[in-house]
């Protein structure tokens, strides 16, 4: 397929429409909807990392003021509730299925983390419900408890889950492995790395919530919930878990504050609370208090891998093999199995032509919060292993760090990629050379003299990354274990009197769809931008779509709203033919005009749209009235947005402080419809990026379990002061496949900004010595490995 | 966070006697308190507010000292041109505290008598060798801070104001935690009428003097002076966020360079 051209309504900085709405107050979360008769839920939540549930006495609790009800996972399990349903299915590595523990919405015998539910409690109100939390009496056989994947992995841990005696829920591998052994013995130099991806609790600032109210009228629900994908959620919740039809439940994701995938995942709180709301016959609403959100939020990342590449004599790569043991906390969350494998495995080509790869990864269960997608999902840890294996490469082949990468970049397309990928198009050297000029590469020496005058020392850092988005074409999903199609949906409304309402399936909560989604439509039929609303997250309005993540909201989104849009305009043009007389096959539409080719007989969109709807002078035996088009768009591939980005730092060796001077990105989304929010989708990616290589990192006590970095006094989010001004740019290859180009950009910044950030530390600090730290890169851990080196060199 | 009563007093022997009476808590700026109570850590029957004393409030040039009000926000003293000009570095010090809405709220006395081992205040208490005002008496720093969350301060005993003598030079350096921003480890040095002090804060149970440190800078105040002294990891904190080792050897560090700033190097 060739390249499209570039579509109309692309490329304008148009300011966000939502923002009126959210910078007045006038936003609507979930918390902020508001039902008559509304109680409220508090879930007791377990203390123990570990511990076998002996006893639950409701009777205090229960005469407490305002209390309604108490439920426990027995009353859930005596209405025949299930468990929390996983949404992926991996084989393992001799084609069985992963281990499925279940995962009851309430605990039942046992908690196996901090934080998980024991116990809701309804009420009038939420500070009653609260107080009566503190008086239900549950009586806890405490266990030993496990947090480390590598540790749950040992022979002798404790189990988990009784059912999975080992905690290994699956051992995955792709690749071949035999041609990888052959690269390794053929190798001139093979480079080593042992590194840790950290654990990063993800911190929307709105914390989860869900108001659950059942109509005994009808025997329907309504469930409000800060979901990224309200179908999905209803899907889950009805036809797995609840048991009800899903005509009978409508969920309404409103207005949501931030997702970054934490907000994917079907949950136990509104699980329980929908139920519930039955039982009560009352509406029960449910907000996280911020540490819930610390305790009972998917959690993201938490990997150890060792990885070694084979390279030739010029630093060409032959082979990569990669073992990788990831934590997927107590249970299994939605996408919590998927992530980790071929989220993951399917990256680890990079930009590279690498013919032979082969990955392993060992999947845990461990005493901590659940594991699901977080900003790139899989592929920051892809591109974390790899980027740091080839500048490790590059030092130890004494080569230039863009050298080594241009020397190994994929040049031609569409590219197969050892490890089950196709990649359309991109061009890495161009994205490379952009970046280098915008970082000022060629300065560098001078600058990293100036900063030594001053005793600190100045480090480059590259990575050059790539990511699949776009998620995905279903069936190639359906071969390898999805259980749901991945496609989206689009319903094009335009009114009597011309102006459109489109319904995605796509969810915006953070990205300005309302904006750009409104760009592509009001540019195709040449109307104001101020006549196109975007309705999302609500299945009582939208058709059937799967939501946001994997930035896959244009790529797919926009795609289905594209083919609803060809819908119309091809209804459009039989009407105007109709209006001017002419042969359907003349008519052409441009800049919102139906024209007779070569003539100038033509009639507006907006005549069109009229006649549509009072069709007195309509075909109506060849053509209903009406102009509503509905479509489903399936992609045909992965989109593959690719860049590079370069990190200079300044090391104060004397503290460890790391400061980050400058932070230059180019980055190919293919055809950009907003370039103003998609420069603030980098700037927001490349501050969670550099936040995890920095900052974030979510620790639990390896004796107790508990959650030490349960509050914002020690879990440290980036601020404002910890980021520098960031230099971004972009490099355009249009994606091949799909009908604008696109190829998305949310999560862009946080899979190539760690690596970058750490490569450039060690670059400051490879002069003392200094070949390897972890993130996050805290003063205290570079300041140790810079005394690390230091005794190293005198020994 | 739990039902309380809550008491406005008009003056200070009025909120005294409510404090004897009630075994209430006393409230300024509120910006640990609060906190405590929403994450029902605390839940005292009777919060009695100092906000509505006037005489607690307010900063004056008194001699060579300058005092300040026990209820002065940290923002006040920030922007005060009278500290600014006295002791610069107490004037950066409260700039320095927290964020934009803390320094808005939080008051020199709440933080002195709540001694929070990771405050910054008390740093400047006991390094420029202040006094503490009583609603009973005075106060010596070098008697006030007595460990985690201790002071010499009695039940019913309120700060009512701090006097800080002005010192030829000094300085503080933060070293900020990156999660909290509280003191990993600050150090505030001094030089004047009393000598050299230099005060830990962040780094143990409570802000302490580093004597060996201020030997050295009196016989030599210059940031060379301290290079070769090991602070004794022993009786310093370890946590998520720093070593024992780590904090001994950025007091050091920090010594120096507060001195450096200090001297205007």
């Amino acid at each position: 397929m060739n390249a499209p051209e570039k579509q109309p309504g692309m490329g304008a900085s148009v300011r966000r429409k939502e923002d009126y709405r959210f910078l007045t107050g006038n936003g609507q979360y979930t918390d902020d909807v508001r039902v008559p008769g509304q109680t409220y839920a508090y879930f007791v939540r377990s203390p123990h990392a570990h511990a076998k549930i002996r006893k639950i006495n409701k009777g205090a609790a229960m005469k407490a003021p305002g209390v309604l009800a108490i439920f426990t996972g027995e009353d859930l399990a005596a209405d025949k509730v299930n468990g929390l349903p996983c949404g992926w299915l991996i084989t393992d590595v001799k084609g069985q299925p992963m281990k499925e523990p279940p995962h009851p919405a309430l605990a039942q015998g046992k908690v196996r983390y901090v934080g998980d539910q024991v116990a809701v409690i309804v009420a009038e109100t939420y500070l009653q419900a609260k107080d009566a939390g503190e008086l239900l009496e549950v009586e806890y056989e405490t266990l030993p408890a496990v947090v480390d994947a590598s540790d749950a992995l040992n022979p002798g841990a404790p189990a988990v889950h009784d059912g999975v005696p080992d905690n290994r829920c699956y051992l995955w591998s792709l690749g071949d492995k035999a041609a990888v052994e052959a690269t390794f013995a053929k190798a001139h130099q093979v480079t080593k790395i042992d590194i840790t991806n950290n654990r990063m609790i993800p911190n929307a600032i709105e914390p989860r919530a869900a108001l659950a109210h059942y109509h005994r009228g009808d025997d329907s629900y309504t469930l409000y919930v800060t979901s990224q994908n309200p179908h999905l959620e209803r899907l889950l919740l009805t036809a797995f878990v609840l048991g009800l039809p899903e005509h009978k439940m409508r969920v309404i994701a409103p207005d949501v504050g931030g997702g970054f995938g934490s907000k994917i995942p079907l949950y136990a709180e509104e699980t329980v609370i929908a139920w519930a709301s039955k039982k009560v016959n009352r509406p029960i609403k449910w907000t996280a208090e911020r540490s819930e959100s610390f305790l009972a939020d998917a959690h993201g990342r938490d990997h150890r891998t060792h990885a070694e590449l084979a390279m030739d004599k010029d630093g060409k790569f032959l082979g990569l093999r990669v073992k990788t043991t990831a934590n997927l906390g107590a249970y299994l969350s939605t996408l919590g199995s998927v992530v980790p494998t071929y989220l993951y495995g399917t990256l680890l080509a990079g930009q590279y032509t690498t013919p032979a790869i082969y990955v392993e990864v060992d999947a845990a269960f461990t005493n901590t919060a659940p594991v699901d997608a977080y900003r790139g999902a899989g592929r920051p840890e892809a591109t974390y292993v790899l980027e740091r294996l080839v500048s490790a490469a590059a030092r130890e082949m004494r080569l230039d760090q863009a050298e080594i990468r241009r020397r190994n970049f994929i040049t031609t397309f569409p590219y197969q990629t050892p490890v089950a990928l196709q990649y359309d198009t991109g061009d890495y050297k161009a994205c490379l050379d952009k970046a280098m000029k915008l970082a000022d590469v060629a300065g560098f020496p001078a600058r990293r003299a100036e900063a030594e005058k001053r005793g600190k020392r100045r480090g480059l850092g590259y990575s050059t990354y790539i990511e699949a988005c776009g998620a995905a074409p279903s069936k190639i999903a359906g071969m390898l274990g999805a259980r749901a199609g991945l496609y989206e949906a689009g319903e094009v409304r335009v009114h009597p009197t011309g102006s459109v309402t489109v319904f995605t399936g796509s969810h915006s909560h953070g990205q300005g769809h309302e904006t750009t989604f409104a760009q592509v439509v009001a540019g195709r039929f040449g109307i104001p931008i101020e006549s196109v609303d975007v309705v999302h997250g609500d299945t009582g309005r939208i058709p059937f779509g799967m939501g946001t993540h994997s930035s896959r909201s244009i790529a797919v989104g926009g795609s289905a709203i594209v083919k609803a849009l060809d819908k119309i305009e091809a209804k459009g043009k039989k009407i105007a033919a109709h209006l001017l007389e002419a042969a359907e096959t003349d008519i052409e539409f441009k800049d919102g005009k139906f024209t007779v080719a070569g003539t100038d007989k033509s009639v507006t969109f907006g005549q069109v749209a009229l006649t549509a709807y009072v069709p007195h002078n309509y075909p109506l035996d060849k053509l209903e009235p009406g102009l509503n088009e509905t479509a489903f768009y399936d992609p045909l591939n992965f989109t593959y947005p690719a860049g590079a980005h370069i990190c200079e730092v300044e090391v104060d060796p004397d503290t460890g402080v790391v400061k980050i001077v400058n932070f230059s990105a180019v980055d190919d989304f293919g055809n950009i419809i907003n370039p103003m929010i998609v420069q603030g989708q980098v700037h927001g990616g490349l501050g969670q990026g550099i936040g995890q290589a920095l900052l974030e990192n979510c620790v639990y006590d390896r004796e107790t379990g508990q959650l030490v970095t349960g509050s914002y006094m020690d879990y440290a989010m980036p601020r404002a002061d910890d980021l520098p001004s960031f230099k971004v740019g972009t490099h355009v290859t249009p994606c091949t496949h799909n009908p604008l180009g696109v190829k998305g950009c949310g999560e862009a910044g946080a899979i190539g900004s760690p690596p970058a950030v750490i490569n450039a530390i060690i670059d400051a600090l490879a002069p003392l010595g200094v070949t390897h730290l972890d993130m996050p890169a805290s003063p205290e851990r570079v300041w140790r490995a810079i005394q690390q080196a230091k005794r190293t060199k005198v020994a | 966070m739990y039902a309380f009563e809550f008491h406005r007093p008009k003056n200070v022997s009025e909120a005294a006697a409510l404090l004897a009476k009630s075994k209430g808590k006393l409230i300024a700026g509120g910006q640990t308190l609060v906190g405590t109570l929403k994450l029902r850590l605390a839940s005292p029957g009777n919060l009695i507010d100092l906000g509505g004393i006037g005489e607690l409030r307010g900063i004056k040039r008194e001699g060579n000292a300058i005092v300040i009000g026990a209820t002065t926000r940290h923002a006040e003293v920030a922007q005060s041109p009278e500290v600014r000009k006295a002791i610069p570095a107490l004037a950066d010090l409260a700039g320095g505290i927290g964020d934009r809405q803390v320094r808005n709220m939080g008051t020199l006395g709440g933080s002195v008598a709540n001694n929070d081992p990771a405050a910054c205040y008390p740093a400047a208490v006991l390094g420029l060798g202040a006094t503490v005002h009583t609603n009973k008496r005075t106060i010596a720093a070098d008697d006030f801070f007595k460990g985690m969350y201790e002071t010499a301060l009695q039940a019913d005993e309120i700060v009512t104001a701090i006097s800080f003598p002005v010192p030829k030079r000094a300085a503080y350096i933060k070293f900020c935690n990156p999660a909290s921003r509280f003191a990993l480890v600050g150090v505030f040095v001094s030089q004047g009428a009393s000598g050299v002090r230099v005060a830990v804060t962040g780094a143990a149970s409570s802000v302490f003097r580093a004597s060996e440190m201020e030997q050295a800078l009196t016989k030599n105040f210059s940031p060379d002076a301290v290079k070769a002294i090991k602070v004794d990891p022993g009786r310093l904190n370890s946590d998520l966020h720093a070593s024992a080792e780590y904090r001994s050897h950025l007091i050091i560090v920090l010594t120096g360079r507060a001195v450096a700033q200090a001297l205007g190097q």
